[in-house]
């Protein structure tokens, strides 16, 4: 493929070297990259994989031309073909397929005298026909890209220019590399570029990548370092940097580089520098940047992979009996080879005998080859095309199943791959990622733990139950509040999308192929873009109801009178931990905070909201007396620094943060050391209180940090409030800073350097945001460093799976009380953790960690050596970002609630009956996963729970053997058993050659949990299942995460749901809901199979029986090759005459209607097992064809033997009872005829009489020398030709018919009664249905051995030993 | 091999679900609810079963068996008689004939062969000649021909089609009628006679025109117009095929029977299918209604010895037949029909045992188990 790629470039080149020159900026430069320019600049030589890029109108013209000339211009040409080149080049790559090049090597063979078959023209036609198809299907398609690119290239953007010194409007085919581009909100941006200035304060800017990877959420993107604060607008013609960058590849997350200052000054340039094209441009009024990458070396572009080419199992069954059919093609040429040599040499000097002085060898010879174009036929070339628009087809078909459809959120189904329909009705075994794939993706907060203490939000799971009941009952009436709100915002996208449909078609047609995803998401103003952000902020995410007692906690801060204050002396500890637990959830995400109302644009954060000062002060007066300002003083922090109230403003509030961590051991163990005195020392009214009101309020003034600001003018009112919207790369961030909102906590606004917080009482406060440590996949946590609203301090706030960050919790203390606390809030909150997770929910924990001003300063130093580094940087900033993640404190936990899919238990089951083996592969925790797959009834309650955690090795081996007793054992007293395996175990299965046992395993077991596996693991467990099994495999998931698996699956599916098109761009086919997954597989799969198998085996037949008519004449023409058939005849039979019955065979045909394959899984099992299609079957369609063509071919030979009939004529039967035959069989082998089966069985039948009959009228020396005039006429008004027709085809079709109908009548397959079933009414029917899966019911127990249910939990000894909790393992 | 490498769908997936009836504008709207859209066109659903096929069989039997019986009683009623006379044997009055295997003798050797028919011939009878082993379909044999030149296209007159070769020229000469089989062509001639009871031999008319299809007469065969009508004047410029001793011209005195449109040449041209053939040689006309055609008795036929088939041990035959409406004398298809009629209705029966044994099955709402 990728050398196909590069000869089609070279060739395009070689042929049209002037547009090949077009794509290259300067029109006069030779197209060469990089080494051409080393010479000239030795100052800047570009090291082999480096790209240099400097101004186009900057100082250094001359270096730009220099350097820039290798470089590609932003004019794209996703064409494969120009006018001139189509027709050479398209048959260069049309005979890149063997069955062509075939055929062209018939047609050449034809042409040779000595064994020249038919007229040479004549050969020529079928190749011609195929070619022609495909070519013209070729350039239609190239035609629709010419349209496209023609489209994006006469885009304007805003480019500099030197001249009239502005930016002036400019196509995007004129956009050269180092161009200074400007654009504004809502531009598509046309070339990657280095953000150099955007018009926000902070210098950064939103983007939003939907064209590129579907994903809707904003990213930010950051303007360069250093460049930013120079305040002035970047002027093009001063611009003497110089950007090195990586040469151009594909990676969209990934962009190394370096902009270096004429003084050597060098800052680091990442991918959060880069804007990517075909992005749109958000929120951001204007920004300039410099164009880096250009036309095909953009990201973009570099991401233009075709569509895979997957082969289906049918397929490659089809190939080894084309193979046969070769066998069997070379076997009938050198029986006549043979025949023809014996023939020969026992002749002297007939008559007939032309003499040319062949020895009978060489004429044996040359026979041979004459006798492969007579039987080319027999190969069957033409199937391969019907293959191909068959599989349309039914690909038409599937998309325009309105069950698909349905449903708020539904936008069908998209087949993406074109060639593996059949493999849907052959899957054996399905692999499921379980987080938006079997459940919504949809968060909601559901509860909490903070320090030790659990908040169980009973009210909240109360609405939660009504939001499910409710999202049952209506779809449609669900959304419609949050639709009215996301209108604006749809309306304006799709009206800019409208602009860029173009661009974007360029990106996705030919890059992301992606085309029929977008438009439909894109230019739908409310059901496809709307659903999508109503996922993001329906109710059920949104309106999350506060626990009482942690709201009442909370309140205390706000509130200006303490009443409860005595009684609430343990609690008030808690309260900085609640705080910072709020705080940790409002700010370490990565959420994009917008407001519909200003369509898009970040709240303004230079917005200066008046707010009574004195309610501010009050508040902070309030806070101290509860932290117990008295106490502070004789308290030494952990880290052992002594603070002093007066050192300064800020250091109180640190001193009072500290203060809290360093309390943290005294509420934790409430009834060991907090005694009378604390409390009343909390309770002691401290005569400090006024003066440290001042200090902070004067704090505020001095310390920028410590920006109280004042909210509390009724001008902002709630509304405003209530309009905010948060935009998140996963749905579970965005569940959190909804529920720190429903406690008041709020995150208003947020920029690359700070943040804006509500908090309850407090007002708005502004947060540094000093660092963002993202999440990536291998920590599974991420951090946010910023300065503490309260104490000024460096803090680290860290969330993520528990594994992750239980471990970096601190545990060594000097202080040994608050060891002791803080351990037994790690046990409590454990607890609470584990208690989530048996719930089915997700879990997350939140940690904080202080950091020294000195420790983050020498921190810092490193991470931004990190960050500049252009080689391993990504090593190193895992590094450092571990580095600085450790010795955390636990606040607390949260748990989210993922509600199951509508209709997956339903689903799951289907498809377990259909024979399918379901594997669950999440990340999530083993509790987690285990009480999914109970609710999704993938774990029935009376399954057996085999669990395989082990440490290591040898402990693996030993555990696999016991479980694989266990089974052994068990087998019959349990209804099956299911394996959970965690993460690790499978590494060291994978690993340790423990595959077999693992399989052997898994193998009798109804269900395989993997939980807490990496997306690699996921992919090795498929390919090892693909592999070792030797199994159809399917994959569906939903996120980035299930790429890798879906692609290694045979089928893999996309969930186009919450995680953006990542995985949709992967798969083979896209489905919105789980549940579609049945109907796709069972109905459709089932369909697409039969159909697809039995067309097949209908080619192999109609190709067999015909040729064999050719071939049985052999013995009657002394082996000459001579045929009794009129070569037009010969040829159009299989083109025209027998061609599109088939077609509408494999497109239409329905063995069982889709309502009973639905009720009746078991009947997917026929496929799973081909048996439309064995290796048998084919044999049997061939023997069957034998007989069919020697009745065909007999019959009207005894009937005109010994008569005068002549060549000619005597074909006329034979082929008019051929052409019966075949078409009767269809109809034998039909399960349905529709009026269009009819119509095109009569169509072709109709076509071959009047074909036969005007060219046998007409035809007087058209077609020497077998001229037919007269031959049809006469025998069709002759009765004998009538008499043979009929009998030969009665004759023929027996056999079959009677083998049909007995074994229909005798052993009906399973399918046979379901058809049966169709043609009862409709009470019938459904008791037969009930009745059929009761009798399936009972002959699986009876198989299993009728034992009762028995649930026995994994607690054996033995698990137990060798097994051990997965988080230490983890570790 | 050459399958499994047929990657069509590497480039052709490159417009991967674009060029799909689906498109870009069916996912972007619900599709509409049709019973085509949605597979659920009204159809005929064949089940094949016992209880379903079995009338058919009947039926079949029922029909098959009077078609069969008709067609057998009508090839009995068809009289024919067929003398080999090759000369295989010493004893056969044409031996010394086939002794001789060359075109070109001079000398024309005849022989007689007497026969008797035991029944007359009723209505026109049909004579053939009939040759063995003769592969008039042989692939290159039957190319080699020109139809334009035959249709009297005066351009293939003097420039024969290539395939005629090597055929095609003598001595410089255009050859018309080109090509292998003109070459071939049956060059025997048979006359009959009948031993009239007295001693004495009456010969028996034959009729030569009316024995080629009317379209090859009339159409597909056509003398070349030249100048005047002299026929010799529009060969003028051709020569004879090697093996013939006459020109083209020559074949007939009758001008409707001379030339390409000379039926004995038309009957040759169209090749016979299989090795084993018969020609329509001449036309016995009926008399009137009072005597039949060939009445029984004695015959004698005089064979003009040309045709040399002993070399890849040829048969040739004569043949007298009478005709009806399916042609010439063929019990096959009768009895094949009877055949086939009777196995159906046996099949028919065996169906009605396996539809009473397992048949009432699937009705019955057990049609699951």
């Amino acid at each position: 493929m990728e050398s196909l790629r590069w000869v089609q470039h070279q060739c395009r080149r070689l042929l049209f070297p002037e547009s090949g020159l077009s794509w290259y900026s300067p029109a006069d430069s030779p197209p060469q990259k990089n080494r051409t320019t080393s010479g000239d600049s030795p100052a800047y030589k570009p090291a082999g994989k480096r790209r240099m890029v400097i101004a186009r109108q900057g100082p250094y013209q001359d270096e730009y031309c220099s350097i820039s000339k290798g470089y590609q211009g932003n004019r794209i040409r996703t064409t494969k073909y120009n006018l001139l080149s189509f027709i050479p080049m398209n048959l260069f790559e049309q005979f890149h397929r063997i069955a062509n090049l075939y055929f062209l090597f018939l047609v050449l063979l034809n042409w040779v005298p000595v064994v020249e078959a038919f007229q040479k023209e004549i050969t020529m036609i079928p190749l011609v026909v195929v070619l022609g198809i495909i070519a013209f299907k070729d350039a239609l398609e190239d035609f629709r890209r010419y349209r496209f690119d023609k489209v994006i290239n006469n885009n304007t953007t805003k480019v500099y220019c030197g001249k009239q010194r502005r930016y002036v409007d400019k196509c995007w085919k004129d956009v050269c590399v180092g161009d200074f581009v400007q654009l504004a909100c809502n531009e598509i941006i046309p070339a990657d570029m280095v953000l150099l200035q955007s018009s926000d304060p902070d210098g950064v800017c939103h983007i939003e990548t939907a064209n590129l990877d579907g994903e809707t959420n904003l990213k930010q993107r950051q303007v360069v370092r250093g460049l930013a604060k120079q305040g002035s607008d970047v002027i093009p013609e001063n611009f003497d940097s110089r950007i090195e960058c990586e040469c151009p590849n594909n990676d969209l997350n990934r962009f190394r580089g370096l902009l270096e200052n004429p003084n050597k000054l060098r800052v680091g340039l990442c991918n959060d520098n880069l804007l990517l094209r075909s992005c749109t441009v958000r929120n951001t009024e204007t920004v300039i940047g410099i164009v880096v990458y250009a036309g095909h070396d953009t990201k973009a572009m570099k991401n233009n992979s075709g569509p895979r080419y997957k082969r289906s199992k049918l397929e490659r069954r089809l190939n080894t009996d084309v193979l046969w059919s070769v066998v069997l093609l070379l076997v009938m040429c050198l029986t006549a080879a043979i025949g023809h040599g014996l023939w020969l040499s026992g002749l002297k000097n007939p008559a007939f005998i032309i003499p040319d002085g062949t020895s009978p060898v060489l004429a044996g010879f040359y026979l041979f080859w004459t006798m492969i174009i007579v039987l080319q036929v027999l190969i069957p070339i033409s199937l391969y095309v019907s293959i191909e628009i068959v599989k349309l087809g039914q690909i038409y078909f599937i998309q325009n199943d309105v069950d698909f459809h349905s449903g708020r959120l539904a936008s069908g189904v998209q087949c993406r791959a074109l060639n593996i329909t059949e493999d849907l009705g052959q899957i054996q075994y399905v692999f499921s990622d379980k987080t938006g794939t079997l459940t919504e993706n949809k968060m909601v907060f559901c509860r909490c733990s903070i320090a030790g203490v659990e908040y169980p939000h009973e009210d909240n799971a109360q609405r939660l139950e009504l939001y499910r009941d409710q999202d049952c009952d209506d779809d449609d009436d669900d959304d419609c509040h949050p639709t009215v709100k996301v209108k604006s915002r749809s309306s304006l996208r799709s009206l800019s999308c409208r602009s860029l449909n173009c661009n974007h078609s360029s990106v996705s047609l030919h890059t992301l192929t992606g085309c029929e995803i977008e438009p439909g998401l894109q230019t739908e103003p409310l059901d496809g873009a709307a659903p999508r952000q109503v996922a993001f902020s329906s109710h059920m995410e949104k309106d999350v109801i506060p626990d009482p007692q942690l709201l009442h906690k909370l309140a205390q801060l706000s509130s200006p009178t303490l009443p409860l204050l005595d009684s609430m002396g343990d609690a008030s500890q808690e309260i900085p931990y609640i705080i910072d637990f709020f705080l940790a959830m409002a700010l370490c995400n990565t959420v994009v905070v917008s407001s519909p109302g200003l369509l898009r644009r970040t709240t303004n954060l230079t917005l200066e909201v008046p707010r009574n000062p004195i309610r501010a002060l009050e508040d902070i007066k309030l806070l101290f007396p509860r932290f117990g300002v008295p106490r502070f003083a004789s308290l030494s922090s952990p880290g052992g620094t002594v603070l002093q109230a007066t050192e300064s403003p800020s250091n109180f509030t640190q001193r009072l943060l500290f203060r809290m961590k360093g309390s943290a051991s005294s509420f934790a163990l409430p009834k060991m050391d907090i005694g009378e005195g604390e409390e009343s020392q909390v309770r002691d009214p401290s005569p400090a209180q006024e003066e440290l009101g001042a200090l902070v309020s004067e704090a505020a003034e001095a310390e920028p940090w410590l920006e109280v600001e004042s909210g509390g003018d009724s001008g902002l009112d709630q509304d405003e409030v209530e309009e905010l919207m948060y935009e998140a790369e996963s749905p579970d961030e965005a569940a959190l800073v909804h529920a720190a909102r429903a406690y008041r906590c709020t995150l208003r606004a947020r920029t690359s350097e700070k943040l804006i917080v509500d908090l309850p009482g407090l007002g708005h406060l502004t947060v540094p945001l000093l660092h963002m440590l993202p999440f990536d996949s291998l920590r599974k946590r991420m951090s946010v460093v910023v300065r503490h609203p309260l104490t000024g301090q460096v803090v680290v706030y860290t969330k993520g799976a528990d594994s992750a960050v239980m471990d970096l919790i601190t545990t060594l203390k000097d202080d040994r009380q608050a060891a002791g606390g803080l351990r037994h809030i790690r046990e409590r909150t454990q607890l609470h953790l584990d208690d989530y997770a048996r719930q089915g929910l997700r879990t997350l924990c939140i940690a904080t960690k202080v950091l020294e001003e000195e420790d983050y300063a020498m921190w810092l130093k490193r991470h931004s050596y990190a960050e500049t580094s252009i080689e391993n940087r990504e090593e190193l900033l895992q590094e450092s970002t571990c580095e600085l993640e450790t010795n955390l404190t636990l606040l607390g936990a949260t748990g989210i609630v993922d509600q199951l899919q509508e209709e997956v238990p339903e689903t799951i089951e289907a498809l377990q009956a259909a024979g399918m083996r379901v594997w669950v592969l999440t990340g999530d925790k083993q509790e987690t996963a285990i009480n999914i797959a109970c609710s999704c009834k993938l774990l029935r309650e009376s399954d057996k729970l085999l669990t395989a955690n082990c440490a290591n090795k040898e402990a693996c081996e030993v555990l696999l053997a016991d479980l694989l007793k266990t089974v052994e054992d068990g087998r019959g007293t349990v209804s099956g058993f299911t394996l959970v395996i965690d993460g690790w175990t499978l590494e060291l299965v994978l690993r340790g050659g423990q595959e077999d046992s693992f399989l052997k395993l898994a193998g009798c077991c109804r269900a395989v949990i993997c939980c807490r596996s990496t997306p690699l693991q996921k992919s090795q467990v498929v390919q090892l299942v693909r592999d070792k099994l030797g199994v159809v495999t399917l994959a569906v998931g939903d996120g980035a995460n299930d790429v890798s698996m879906i692609q290694m699956a045979d089928v893999g599916i996309g969930i186009s749901g919450q995680e953006g098109m990542q995985a949709v761009m992967s798969s083979d086919f896209a489905i919105s809901r789980f549940k579609h997954l049945r109907k796709l597989l069972l109905v459709h799969g089932h369909w697409c199979y039969t159909r697809l198998a039995n067309m097949i085996l209908y080619f192999f037949y109609k190709n067999v029986a015909y040729v064999n008519l050719l071939f049985w004449y052999q013995f009657f023409c002394g082996f000459s090759g001579s045929t009794m058939t009129n070569y037009w005849v010969l040829i159009f039979f299989n083109l025209l005459f027998t061609s599109a019955p088939p077609l509408l065979y494999g497109i239409l045909d329905k063995d069982v209607s889709a309502d009973i394959l639905l009720q009746l899984p078991v009947l997917y099992q026929a496929g799973q097992d081909s048996l439309t299609y064995l290796p048998s079957t084919f044999w049997y369609t061939i023997l069957d064809a034998l007989y069919q063509s020697l009745a065909c071919f007999f019959v009207p030979y005894f009937a005109y033997a010994d008569s005068d009939i002549s060549v000619f004529s005597f074909g006329t039967p034979i082929n008019t009872s051929a052409l019966f035959i075949i078409l009767l069989h269809q109809v034998i082998e039909s399960r349905t005829l529709t009026w269009m089966h009819s119509t095109v069985l009569l169509g072709s039948a109709l076509l071959y009489f009047v074909f036969t009959l005007v060219f046998s009228s007409t035809c007087v020396t058209c077609n020497s020398p077998s001229n037919p005039l007269g031959i049809d006429v006469r025998h069709m008004s002759d009765p004998l030709f009538y008499c043979v027709c009929v009998l030969t085809a009665v004759l023929a079709l027996l056999p079959r018919i009677l083998y049909r109908s007995i074994s229909n009548s005798i052993c009906p397959t399973d399918l046979m009664k379901a058809a049966q079933l169709d043609r009862l009414n409709p009470e019938e029917r459904k008791r037969s249905i009930q009745l059929w899966r009761a009798n399936q019911l009972a002959a699986l127990e009876s198989q299993s051995g009728g034992g009762g249910p028995l649930l026995i939990n994994p607690e054996d000894e033995a698990i137990k030993q060798s097994g051990s909790t997965t988080d230490s393992v983890v570790s | 091999m050459m399958a499994s490498s047929y990657s069509a769908k590497e480039e052709d997936g490159h417009h991967s679900g674009a060029p799909g009836p689906g498109g870009v504008n069916a996912k972007s709207r619900k599709p509409d609810n049709t019973a085509f859209k949605q597979q659920r066109l009204p159809a005929w659903q064949p089940i094949l079963t016992a209880g379903t096929v079995l009338p058919a069989f009947f039926i079949i039997g029922l029909l098959f068996i009077p078609i069969g019986i008709g067609l057998y009683v009508t090839s009995n009623n068809i009289k024919e008689y067929e003398i080999d006379y090759t000369g295989v044997d010493m004893s056969s009055p044409c031996f010394n004939c086939s002794q001789n295997y060359s075109w070109n003798s001079t000398k024309p050797c005849t022989c007689s062969v007497a026969f008797s028919l035991d029944q007359p011939f009723e209505s026109n009878v049909f004579m053939y000649y009939g040759l063995s082993n003769y592969y008039q379909n042989h692939r290159r044999y039957v190319k080699s021909r020109d139809d334009s030149q035959l249709n009297g296209n005066l351009n293939s007159l003097k420039d024969p089609s290539k395939e005629c070769e090597p055929y095609r020229t003598n001595d410089g000469l255009p050859i018309a009628p080109c090509g292998a089989i003109a070459n071939s062509l049956f060059n025997d001639t048979l006359e009959l006679y009948y031993n009239d009871p007295n001693g004495t031999k009456i010969p028996i008319r034959l009729v030569k025109t009316g024995i080629a299809w009317w379209t090859d007469k009339h159409v597909k065969f056509r003398n070349p117009v030249g100048d005047g009508s002299n026929l010799s004047a529009v060969f003028q410029g051709t020569t004879k095929p090697v093996n013939w001793q006459k020109y083209v011209y020559q074949l007939d005195t009758d001008p409707d029977n001379n030339g390409f449109i000379n039926e004995d040449l038309i009957v040759w041209m169209r090749t016979a299918a299989l090795p084993t053939f018969r020609k329509l040689y001449r036309i016995i006309e009926k008399q009137g209604d009072a005597t039949p055609t060939l009445p029984r008795g004695n015959y004698t036929l005089l064979i003009t010895y040309n045709y040399p088939v002993r070399s890849f041990e040829g048969r040739k035959r004569m043949i007298l037949s009478t005709i009806s409406w399916m042609g010439g004398k063929n019990p096959f298809l009768g009895i094949a029909y009877i055949t086939v009629g009777s196995v159906c209705f046996f099949l028919g029966v065996v169906l009605l045992i396996i539809h009473h044994k397992y048949g009432s099955r699937s009705n019955n709402a057990d049609i699951a188990s």
